[in-house]
């Protein structure tokens, strides 16, 4: 038998019965709409989360306290046994290839301007920070290269926090009171948006020591890195543990390049992808169900028609192709039509709804496809070898 | 041409076991005019299917072709169905969605013939049959009678050996039986072998061998001298 001819006959009996055909269709393709809409949505995450996090650059490392074997943030933050001092981060300063290096230390406290008073994030930094962040500077300048341990009392504002503190009024050299401290005015910086709901023009920069002096603390929180581009970031790594271990006498410290951190990120949101995708694979089973159910009954209301193919010479081989085939052209119409609609709706969510990013990758709407007939075959199968090993006398008499 | 001897086939009822055909011996000579007659359960219907390799003698020896048919594969049982026996039943099975004409192609599709071939062997049984204009029809445009020559055109279009036909007008008014069973006759003339089972005595009475049988055993064959 051709397989052309099977087709044919597969397609003829489909349309005969044309509402249950596609009713049965419609339900692989609702599956593997969800499928394809749902890994898209999952995709266009995933490359909003990279894009969020590589916005600061991908030649990065960063060094925070403590030791965890684990990337991520080190139990250390609330307690540590070695500060990571600013002396440590001058000591990085001199890796060779190591371009800037941006201590860094956070908190919370109130910022003053005349009459007005805002609780904002405190950044206490280093001067290298616009380079190792890439921020720019949107008015005036940023803090200068003073004396690390006794740097004068200077302040960058975020614009929002310059927005909502000074309005529309010439914030270079004013005096404001952060924590109760006096600070000049030298800077305002660009907009940065938020990164995963952490407001970066509502912050306040100042110098390093100046913060950790105000929080009554010892250890930078972090010290991040610059490297220049090209060079290999575990190498990098690798001298930046030995020197710190010179001068602490032990790894109490925890590095991580952006490289590890993407990678790490990278693996959670495939993860987070196939579990959306299997949440849609879950309402492709039912349409596969579906066509179980319905190949069952064509086969009881066909076995007369079996009976008369057996006996005008059908191999059993032959009557279990033509079921099968029914199946598995049922499955790829419907999930051909799943593909349309799947990806058709994931583009109307990328127009309706722009914060919510899609992409679809051919790659799985071939899967898709693939998976669609792979069902229609499983589903078939059952239906299909219980016609083929019909007694064809019995069949015959059937109707 | 056909070989049957000492046949025999028992079905299990329930606790009981009845001999559909007991000892049952019959040759069928390529070409011959057989009609097997006889009340209902008498074992005609399981005799066509054993000599149409549908049905499995349990006991006994059948030779189609000088093949012991008993030795074959399913599989092989298939293609000699394909190829050397033509059914025509009494309730036509035609497959309700196609065409006549798609109908009559089915056995050459199974076969693998090309289609192109297909085409011109389907419109020539068609016409043999008188059914050119019917060709497009399905099964519910048509008569019993058309219906009936529309299986006759597939059992026939292999070009078999053999044609089995069971109770073939038996669906149908006396005229369009006529025609049925004059379009049987007629491809019997053409040298295939026609063996013919029915209820109806003057049916039976146009074969020049009559076969009559009771309990699964044969009465009477008009045949043997």
């Amino acid at each position: 038998m051709l397989l052309n001819d099977t087709i044919k006959l597969a397609l003829s009996s489909l349309s005969s019965r044309r509402i249950r055909s596609f009713l049965t269709a419609l339900g692989i393709a609702v599956g593997i709409a969800s499928v394809v809409l749902l890994t898209s949505i999952g995709e266009g995450v995933h490359k909003f989360v990279l894009s969020e996090f590589t916005q600061f650059g991908t030649n990065l490392i960063a060094v925070a306290p403590g030791r965890a074997t684990t990337t991520g943030i080190s139990g250390a933050i609330i307690s540590n046994v070695r500060p990571l001092s600013m002396d440590d981060a001058l000591a990085l300063e001199r890796i060779p290839r190591v371009v800037a290096v941006a201590p860094f230390v956070q908190g919370n406290a109130p910022v003053e301007f005349g009459k007005r008073s805002r609780r904002s994030y405190i950044f206490g930094v280093g001067p290298e920070v616009p380079t190792v962040w890439q921020i720019k500077v949107a008015m005036g300048r940023f803090l200068p290269y003073d004396d690390p341990r006794a740097a004068r009392a200077f302040a960058v504002l975020g614009s929002k926090l310059r927005d909502e503190l000074l309005g529309s009024e010439n914030p270079l050299g004013r005096r404001i009171r952060i924590g109760g401290e006096r600070y000049r005015v030298i800077g305002v910086m660009e907009s940065k948006g938020q990164m995963l709901g952490f407001d970066l023009d509502d912050a306040v920069y100042i110098p390093a020591a100046r913060a950790l002096a105000m929080f009554d603390r010892e250890s930078l929180m972090e010290i991040d890195l610059l490297y220049a581009a090209g060079s290999s970031a575990d190498k990098i790594a690798k001298k930046i543990k030995g020197l710190l271990i010179a001068r602490h006498g032990a790894e109490d410290f925890t590095i991580t390049t952006q490289e590890q951190m993407l990678d790490v990120l990278g693996s959670v949101l495939n993860i987070l992808t196939l579990a959306v995708g299997a949440l849609g694979g879950i309402s492709l089973l039912v349409g596969g169900v579906g066509i179980l159910t319905i190949m069952t009954i064509a086969v009881n209301e066909r076995t007369a028609e079996i009976g008369l193919l057996r006996a005008i010479g059908a191999r059993r081989r032959q009557i279990l192709v033509l079921f099968l085939g029914e199946a598995v052209v049922l499955a790829s119409m419907g999930g051909l039509a799943g593909l349309v609609i799947g990806a058709g709706g994931a583009w109307l969510v990328g127009v309706a709804v722009p914060a919510l990013p899609t992409h679809t990758p051919w790659s799985y709407v071939l899967l898709a496809e693939i998976l669609a007939a792979f069902i229609g075959l499983l589903a078939g199968v059952l239906p299909a070898c219980h016609a083929a090993n019909l007694d064809p006398i019995k069949a015959l008499r059937a109707e | 041409m056909i070989y049957l001897a000492g046949v025999e086939r028992i079905f299990q009822v329930g606790d009981e076991a009845v001999n559909a055909l007991s000892n049952v011996n019959l040759t069928v000579d390529a070409g011959e005019y057989i009609a097997i007659m006889g009340p209902s359960g008498s074992g005609k219907s399981t005799l066509l299917n054993i000599i149409g390799l549908l049905d499995r003698p349990d006991r006994g020896v059948y030779r189609l072709e000088d093949v012991d048919t008993t030795d074959l594969t399913d599989d092989q049982q298939a293609s000699v169905r394909r190829h050397k026996i033509g059914f025509v039943f009494q309730f036509f099975h035609l497959v309700p969605r196609l065409t006549a004409a798609e109908n009559v192609e089915l056995p050459l599709i199974l076969a693998g013939v090309d289609p192109a071939e297909r085409k011109s062997r389907v419109q020539a049984a068609l016409s043999a049959l008188g059914l050119s204009y019917r060709a497009r029809h399905r099964p519910d445009q048509l008569s019993g009678g058309q219906r009936q020559r529309v299986a006759i055109a597939r059992a026939t279009i292999m070009q078999p050996n053999v044609i089995l036909a069971d109770e073939p007008t038996g669906n149908m008014d006396r005229n369009s039986g006529k025609d049925v069973i004059q379009s049987l006759e007629d491809l019997n003339e053409k040298g295939m072998a026609l063996i013919l089972v029915t209820h109806d005595p003057d049916l039976g009475s146009r074969a020049p061998r009559k076969i009559q049988m009771v309990d699964g055993k044969i009465l009477e064959d008009t045949g043997v001298l």
